[in-house]
């Protein structure tokens, strides 16, 4: 139920963004990048602990509107959960190389589990990594892969 | 540029024209793409466009802008008059009849936009990329007089433009010849399907000039329809992307184009691969893009690294994103580099977009890496756009079947032989495995120094006869060895009444035998000679066991036997029976070789003259029971045997101590332990490749004690051997059966990455 994804790069700007209905495009815009300032915060708080291979998937951030951003840090902490209506929660997603993937889902179908969050972000991950396999794209482009927008509908038809 | 005045038809048909050539409808047109068709198809010698371009302003401004184009055309229209270009026969030539685009131009004017595209000497690099295009467009068809098409198939890089410029085809049809599937279309379509190639060729005719080269050669398409060459033009996808006149901005995702002429050879690859695998690659292509890769990389079984791939790739001009996509396509597994297969498939798939095919949103199979073997052949064309090589309707579709077929042979046989290293081939490797291990099995067999119990030649009618006549003689020593009394000759010097007459009847055969001269005869006839005297003893209990045992000690069988005849010989002189039964089969014969002479060829082991009985022994040993009669083989041996006491006599010391220890003794007995010993023996000697085996075997065989030392050591020789071969068997079925579950592996997460890929979200 992704209703928008986005990849954002390491200098805080978006590689990527895609979002149902494609209308709301622009609020999505907002709704990631205020969630960037707090996987930021989330990144730099665990910042000692070694990241190693652990992706931080960051969870639930904060609800806002009538979305609920979540930020669900895999070294534990708790994800709050909020009580608005129609709420979307972001999801977010730090690799190692400091490149950030923004979920926003609406929490008003079914109610995600964390696992399948987790999937969807390890999915994105792959396909990421894909992408930048390809000798033809060049680090901090904006993402136009096929293959990944594929994916990426596939996410987000599944979950809406 | 002055003034243009034109007429009205005039007017109308060139804004017809531009906006044809105009797909960016930005008013003005490139030079490449649909305009290099178009004056392709106007049949004009290159320099004449050129001169066109040049006078219009084009090639100063870098692109048609309308006022251009429209004074490009006129002049064109100049031209196919035959007049003179001037820039003052715009206005000055009156009743100029409207410029003619037709088919056969393409080549021509492909060509012709090849030579005048600036980027000829890109291509240079590039067009080896093309190459297998050009090859194609060689075969071009030929539709429509392609005067051009001579020259163009020299030129390669510049094949692309004329066929392209094919805007025979009526645009509109072009999208739909493009997906393969239309492609095909009726008759009247032809020029459809050539027209989606058609498009192709004339991007790529453009594309061509600047960057590559082969690509013009699929240009080939006959050019369909004559007159809507131009049509072709309009849809040449923006080029923009090239300046200066490159067309290399064909590739657009426009379509289809309508095919333009296709070059024949395009043609007929399209067509067959159009019904059904648009995307196959040709032999030629194949051989190129293997060149290619070569270049880039001189191992086929390596890979390019993303860069190396990456600037290479880039040479053909097309848009990053598209290249990128290409890339996605091609790198099956996602490792940043490129295998041959997913080189080729790359390859193939700029070529295509190239010639203005679009690109498939995956991967089609026909141009899958072959990591299992998955030689699909299937339509798998379905993806947008076949690549131009179905394009040429100028064949329609009956002629494309004819090649289609052949292509689809070729090309299943060159993916399969070009991929045939990367493919775990279960089949043939199953199929391998079995014959290899049959073979494995076979090979055991034959080794008659091995044990492998040679079944008892039961040929030597002589010894056979001897055996009878042993038998005969009522010796008891039925020593079917007594065939083996071929050392009779000398045996018969012994006295040997009986044995004589065996061992003369034995010399003669044995003479056969070692005339033989075959190793494993005598083995065998001594074999046989044993098997018949046990036979012939009957009394031996191993009448029945022997058979397989006794061919096997053929070489040593037959020292032994030899030996053993040797012995049995005095043994039989001395007391028939003696044991020469008894003995092991490969004592015998040791006297008794050495008594004849000899003839016996074989072995030529320790003794030779040892061997020599030993070959003729081992005939006669075997079936003489007599040999057993060690005692009487030391008499013998003294007095007949010179060499053999040699070695037999080290050997045989004990033996013929433990013989004449036993010597009578053992007899009746021994008669028939020698027989059983003797078929032990046999067969250990028989798998004892050497005398001292054999002899050992005679000295068990001789007094059961000895006898069973020898046996037990020729059997443990013998079974250690057996032993060795079926390792070596299992160790090569073993690894058969490991690189088969290697390539089941291979297969199995392949599937798992497709499945993978195409499950949903399962959690969603």
């Amino acid at each position: 139920m992704a209703v928008c994804i986005a990849v954002i790069a390491k200098e805080n700007y978006p590689l990527y963004i895609r979002s149902i209905p494609a209308e709301q495009e622009l609020k999505f815009h907002y709704t990631v990048h205020t969630s960037l300032d707090v996987v930021d915060e989330k990144v730099s708080a665990m910042g000692k602990a070694l990241v190693d291979q652990r992706e931080l998937y960051l969870g639930l951030l904060y609800p806002t509107e009538d979305y609920k951003v979540s930020l669900l840090s895999r070294l534990g902490i708790p994800c709050v959960k909020s009580m608005f209506p129609n709420q979307l929660h972001r999801y977010g997603y730090v690799t190692n190389s400091k490149v950030k993937f923004v979920m926003v889902v609406d929490s008003s179908n079914t109610a995600l589990r964390d696992n399948e969050i987790r999937s969807m972000f390890r999915k994105l991950h792959n396909s990421y990594t894909d992408v930048m396999c390809n000798p033809f794209y060049n680090p901090g482009d904006r993402i136009h892969s096929r293959a990944f927008d594929n994916m990426v509908t596939s996410m987000m038809v599944q979950v809406c | 540029m002055e003034g243009l005045t034109l007429s009205d038809a005039e007017q109308k048909y060139y804004s017809d024209l531009f906006s044809y050539c105009d797909i960016e409808s930005t008013k003005k047109v490139a030079s490449n793409g649909r305009v290099v068709e178009l004056f392709r198809a106007a049949q004009l010698p290159n320099e004449v466009v050129l001169q066109i371009m040049e006078l219009c302003g084009a090639t100063r401004l870098g692109y048609f802008g309308r006022s251009q184009f429209y004074i490009a055309l006129k002049l064109v229209a100049v031209a196919q008059s035959g007049l003179p270009l001037r820039v003052e026969s715009i206005n000055t030539v009156k009743d100029l009849p409207l410029p003619r685009f037709g088919a056969s131009k393409n080549e021509q004017e492909s060509r012709h936009t090849t030579s005048y595209s600036s980027d000829t000497e890109n291509q240079g690099s590039y067009s080896g990329v093309i190459p297998p295009p050009p090859g194609r467009v060689q075969v071009k068809k030929g539709s429509v007089s392609h005067d051009a098409v001579q020259p163009r198939t020299s030129t390669d890089q510049q094949e692309s433009t004329s066929p392209v410029v094919s805007p025979q085809q009526s645009p509109p049809t072009s999208p739909h010849t493009w997906r393969k599937h239309n492609r095909h279309p009726s008759g009247g379509n032809n020029e459809r399907s050539l027209a989606g190639p058609g498009p192709f060729w004339s991007p790529f005719s453009e594309a061509q000039t600047g960057s590559s080269a082969g690509d013009a050669v699929w240009s080939g398409h006959s050019p369909p329809p004559p007159q809507e060459n131009w049509v072709s033009f309009a849809d040449t996808p923006p080029t923009s992307t090239l300046l200066a006149m490159h067309p290399a901005s064909v590739q657009d995702q426009t379509t289809v184009r309508t095919v333009a002429s296709a070059t024949t050879a395009n043609e007929i690859r399209r067509q067959s691969s159009s019904y059904d695998d648009p995307w196959k690659i040709t032999d030629e292509q194949r051989q190129y893009y293997v060149n290619q890769f070569k270049t880039i990389q001189p191992d086929l079984n390596g890979f390019i690294p993303g860069s190396a791939a990456k600037e290479f790739f880039t040479k053909s001009k097309l848009p990053i994103l598209e290249l990128s996509h290409i890339w996605e396509l091609s790198d099956f597994d996602k490792d940043g580099a490129l295998t041959l297969d997913e080189f080729c498939a790359a390859f193939h798939l700029v070529v295509a977009r190239k010639n203005g095919y679009d690109l498939p949103e995956k991967l089609p199979e026909s141009l899958m890496p072959k990591l299992i073997d998955l030689e699909d052949s299937a339509d798998v064309g379905d993806q947008s756009g076949e690549v131009g090589y179905s394009g040429s309707p100028a064949e329609a579709p009956p002629s494309k079947s004819p090649s289609m077929p052949s292509l689809n042979q070729t090309w299943p046989e060159l993916n399969q032989s070009s991929e045939q290293w990367e493919t775990f081939s279960e089949r043939s490797s199953s199929s391998q495995t079995l014959t290899q291990f049959d073979s494995n099995i076979a090979p055991a067999d034959p080794d008659t120094a091995i044990v492998h119990p040679v079944p008892i030649r039961m040929t030597p009618s002589k010894i056979h006869m001897q055996e009878m006549e042993l038998k005969r003689t009522g010796s008891d020593h039925t020593n079917p060895t007594s065939p083996l009394l071929v050392k009779p000759s000398d045996l018969s010097e012994e006295n040997k009444i009986n044995s004589s007459v065996k061992f003369v009847s034995g010399n003669t055969v044995a003479d056969g035998y070692s005339s033989s001269d075959s190793f494993t005869s005598d083995p065998e006839q001594i074999g046989n000679a044993v098997t018949r005297q046990r036979s012939h003893s009957g009394t031996s209990p191993d009448n029945t066991a022997p058979p397989p045992p006794p061919p096997r000690p053929h070489p040593s069988h037959s020292r032994s036997s030899s030996l053993d005849m040797n012995r049995t010989f005095p043994v039989t002189t001395g007391q028939q029976q003696a044991g020469v039964v008894a003995h092991p089969p490969a004592v015998p014969p040791r006297p008794q070789p050495s008594q004849v002479p000899g003839p016996h060829v074989h072995r030529p082991v320790d003794a030779e003259g040892l061997i020599t009985h030993t070959s003729t022994s081992p005939q006669q040993i075997p079936e003489q029971p007599n040999f057993a009669d060690f005692s009487q083989f030391e008499v013998f041996a003294a007095s007949n045997v010179n060499e053999e006491p040699d070695d037999e006599a080290e050997k045989h010391p004990e033996v013929l101590q433990g013989k004449s220890t036993t010597p009578l003794a053992p007899p009746p007995k021994p008669i028939r332990r020698r027989l059983k010993s003797e078929d032990e023996l046999r067969p250990e000697v028989d798998e004892h490749s050497q005398k001292t085996g054999v002899l050992a075997a005679v000295l068990s065989s001789q007094p059961s004690i000895p006898r069973s030392v020898g046996k037990d050591k020729k059997a443990i020789q013998a079974s250690i051997r057996r032993n060795k071969e079926t390792n070596t068997v299992l160790a090569r079925l073993n690894s058969e059966l490991q690189q088969q579950l290697k390539d089941v592996l291979e297969e199995r997460i392949s599937l798992e990455v497709q499945l993978e890929q195409l499950r949903p979200f399962s959690h969603l």
